[in-house]
């Protein structure tokens, strides 16, 4: 066990920040969002020409996207997740734009990689990593969530077009997205999972219609998306006729890595110390409360263990071993704590939390009560915890699987 | 950057595992369980014969002159076996007399702690929930200790003591040995039957102090607050194996309890709780050994929140068994009465919480 980086990943250290210091300045950092905010994570990275331009210079340098190949538009590394990490690291601190967060870069990319036409890679990988191609994706239906592979969206192969009739549901960020991944019904006569194939669909395609959907915070940022003999070119097919099943495993599999990050949990935990440090209650700051006091203490060994587990799966995987249950716990776990430090925060700013965001009087902007309900949302969000508590028993403990038709 | 164990200590630990599965099963754990002494010296020389006292003793004294992480790692596949005996408290008494820099006071007992021929253990705990090296009341006067400790681990089997307590100069830490005048050891019956206690009365006993001030006290407190995350990690995932294999066979209406999905939701919960829980640890026994300024908290986070979810899991496991894991006769109480030892030993979750929230500067 040793916590330090060796002399070469220092120097590689020192080679980012100074690539950082001679293309990202101080007046880019103090205009950029910080890379991490709840907006980064529900899809507000800045996407200007500046960040753009800045993106694709890391990316020539190899700092971003080091598993995608060059001629895909990527920084082709041979991975390294130590060096992964530092630069990750490193450019939090700088504010610079990192990868770009969303369903695009995370999951349709490495999807496209595994399974994807050589046209369809040189067609969309590069420009979904910088941004350019904004990607949602079209797997709930309205009686599929998580029974998934019920999805009855239909898509019947007309000449060369397959048309599509049906209806997706909980579609983060459809109305700013040019494209949509989304799970059809191919073969309507074939066992369920055996029946769905993998297909893109443009959003401005006319039988496409997209109707917001409020979520509980009042905001929408999901919809329905509705299809209407809407036309699809067959060459958007990735993976085989019948197999979309297949070829969105490895789309899943990366959604879960993404919604299980702990810097969010960090932020939230720090905050709330912040908080509770600068409110007053009973004439003295809340956090010499006994009772916020050992919440605090207790939350936070739970964010200590996420955060050293990270390091853990960071060395298992430099050193080529297999995560197994210490992977697929992670989801679960910072789920669950994120909800209990978003609900130590609603009682630590006290009878105001009642007040809503926009109203000048709450505490912090009333934004404690919004991040209580995501803390809602995400449980939900990629596998709903009881799925994950499903994967976890019967591909980590080995118990039996469900009855499942 | 390396966040995992060595092949040294994969290989560590693996040896101490075959070994307790062929030489400490549960039926030995019971026969020592319902001794009187609860020491079995065979099991213990055993024990020595594999290095595990020694670990941490320098080689200049006959030990391996491991770290702390190293014996946490044995901790926990003590834990696992729900091993019997002085390990806990000859692991406090080893850190203590290294940290106390007292050359005849570790020439004369470390060789004999590291060769398993001498019990050595260490009393800080004081009537009043007390562990604090600063308040306790026991008080040293012209080479004589006098007070009472309480919850003594094997002070019944001790072949010396050591004990924090104070003279005119504040806090320190002193060594009386077995069978000196004025110490009078009590055996205490304790709820964990593996790992014994007792009140020793000190009236006039003959002491030599090692250490002056609290640090020597204090390390030794951290390494074992350390050590009791480990033991409780290691009994959970015992627990929860345990719990797993028995869901796999136990029938009921017609099919495996395992494949009921409150019975698989219930044990995904426990294993998602626990699995991170290990790099907490792994990190606070880290700290003791390398980041100096992260030791103490990280050791009181890691008790609190291990040995919280040690009863937790006990507690879980026990209830899916049903019946059959209430039974006197099936081994579920062992790591259930254990727990309960983890938990309240060198003082509870809250209070380390409540230290952990000072050392925070909150």
């Amino acid at each position: 066990m040793n916590l330090s980086y060796s002399a070469e990943y220092e120097q590689f250290r020192a080679e980012v920040r100074r690539f950082l210091a001679e293309n990202w300045s101080a007046a880019d950092a103090a205009s950029a969002p910080d890379a991490d905010s709840v907006a980064a994570f529900t899809g507000g990275v800045r996407h200007d020409a500046r960040a753009t331009a800045f993106r694709q210079k890391a990316i020539e340098r190899g700092y971003l996207y080091r598993h995608v190949p060059r001629r895909y538009g990527g920084g082709e590394q041979p991975p390294d997740p130590l060096k992964a990490t530092i630069t990750a690291e490193e450019f939090r601190r700088a504010k610079a734009p990192y990868e770009i967060t969303g369903q695009g870069p995370s999951m349709l990319v490495p999807t496209l990689l595994e399974h994807g036409t050589e046209k369809q890679k040189q067609f969309f990988v590069r420009d979904t990593l910088l941004g350019t191609i904004r990607w949602c994706q079209g797997y709930s239906e309205p009686g599929a969530g998580s029974d998934l592979a019920s999805l009855r969206t239909r898509a019947v192969l007309e000449g060369d077009h397959w048309v599509v009739n049906g209806q997706k549901i909980w579609t983060s960020n459809a109305q700013d997205s040019q494209w949509m991944f989304a799970l059809v019904r191919t073969e309507p006569e074939q066992p369920k999972h055996d029946g769905i194939s993998y297909l893109l669909i443009e959003m401005n395609t006319p039988g496409v219609d997209i109707r917001p959907l409020r979520q509980m915070t009042g905001d929408a940022d999901f919809n329905e998306v509705f299809f209407e003999n809407t036309r699809v070119p067959a060459e958007n097919l990735v993976g085989k006729r019948g197999q979309g099943w297949i070829v969105s495993r490895s789309t899943l599999k990366h959604e879960r890595a993404l919604i299980g990050g702990s810097h969010l949990t960090r932020r939230t935990f720090d905050g709330v110390v912040m908080v509770a440090q600068a409110l007053e209650r009973d004439g003295q700051p809340a956090i010499k409360d006994p009772v916020v006091r050992e919440r605090l203490v207790e939350l936070e060994a739970r964010l200590l263990a996420s955060e050293y587990q990270g390091y853990r799966l960071l060395t298992m995987s430099a050193r080529g071993e297999e995560p197994g249950l210490a992977g697929m716990v992670m989801k679960l776990y910072s789920t669950s704590l994120g909800y209990d430090l978003a609900k130590l925060a609603m009682d630590v700013v006290g009878d105001r939390g009642m007040l809503a965001p926009g109203e000048a009087s709450a505490p912090a902007m009333g934004l404690f009560g919004t991040a209580y309900m995501w803390s809602l949302g995400v449980l939900i969000a990629g596998g709903a915890a009881n799925i994950q508590r499903n994967i976890i028993a019967e591909r980590g403990l080995g118990l039996p699987r469900d009855a499942r038709k | 950057m390396d966040f995992g164990l060595t092949e040294d200590q994969v290989l560590l630990k693996d040896t101490i595992r075959r070994w307790l599965e062929s030489e400490c099963p549960t039926t030995r754990v019971r026969a020592v369980m319902e001794s009187d002494t609860g020491h079995d010296p065979a099991l213990w020389s055993g024990l020595g014969e594999l290095g595990v006292p020694g670990l941490y003793v320098p080689a200049a004294h006959g030990g391996s002159g491991l770290e702390l992480l190293d014996v946490a790692l044995a901790a926990e596949e003590l834990g696992w076996a729900c091993t019997p005996g002085p390990f806990l408290a000859c692991a406090l008494a080893t850190t203590a007399l290294v940290a106390s820099g007292d050359r005849d006071a570790e020439a004369r007992w470390l060789p004999a702690i590291a060769h398993g021929r001498a019990v050595v253990t260490f009393a800080l705990g004081e009537d009043g929930d007390q562990w604090d090296a600063a308040r306790v009341k026991t008080r040293a006067r012209g080479g004589a200790l006098h007070g009472r400790k309480t919850l003594v681990p094997a002070a019944n089997v001790a072949d010396a003591i050591l004990v924090a307590a104070q003279d005119d100069e504040g806090p320190g830490l002193w060594l009386v040995e077995r069978g000196a005048p004025g110490v009078e050891v009590t055996p205490l019956s304790g709820t964990d039957m593996t790992r014994r206690v007792a009140a020793v009365a000190l009236e006039g006993a003959p002491a030599t102090k090692i250490a002056a001030g609290r640090t020597a006290t204090d390390r030794a407190r951290d390494a074992g607050l350390v050590l009791l995350a480990a033991d409780a990690y290691g009994g959970a995932r015992r627990c929860l194996d345990m719990t797993v294999k028995y869901a796999l066979t136990r029938e009921q209406f017609g099919q495996p309890i395992g494949a009921f999905q409150a019975v698989k939701h219930q044990l995904a919960d426990l294993a998602a709780e626990l699995d991170p829980s290990l790099s907490l640890w792994w990190y606070a026994a880290h700290a003791h050994d390398r980041i100096p300024e992260r030791a103490e908290r990280h050791a009181a986070l890691a008790k609190a929140h291990l040995t919280d979810l040690y009863d937790r899991t006990t507690r879980m496991t026990t209830e899916l068994h049903g019946g059959i894991g209430f039974t006197w006769e099936y081994d579920l109480h062992l790591w259930f009465r254990r727990a309960i030892f983890d938990r309240a030993f060198l003082g509870t979750a809250s209070y380390h919480r409540r230290r952990a929230a000072d050392l925070a500067g909150w």
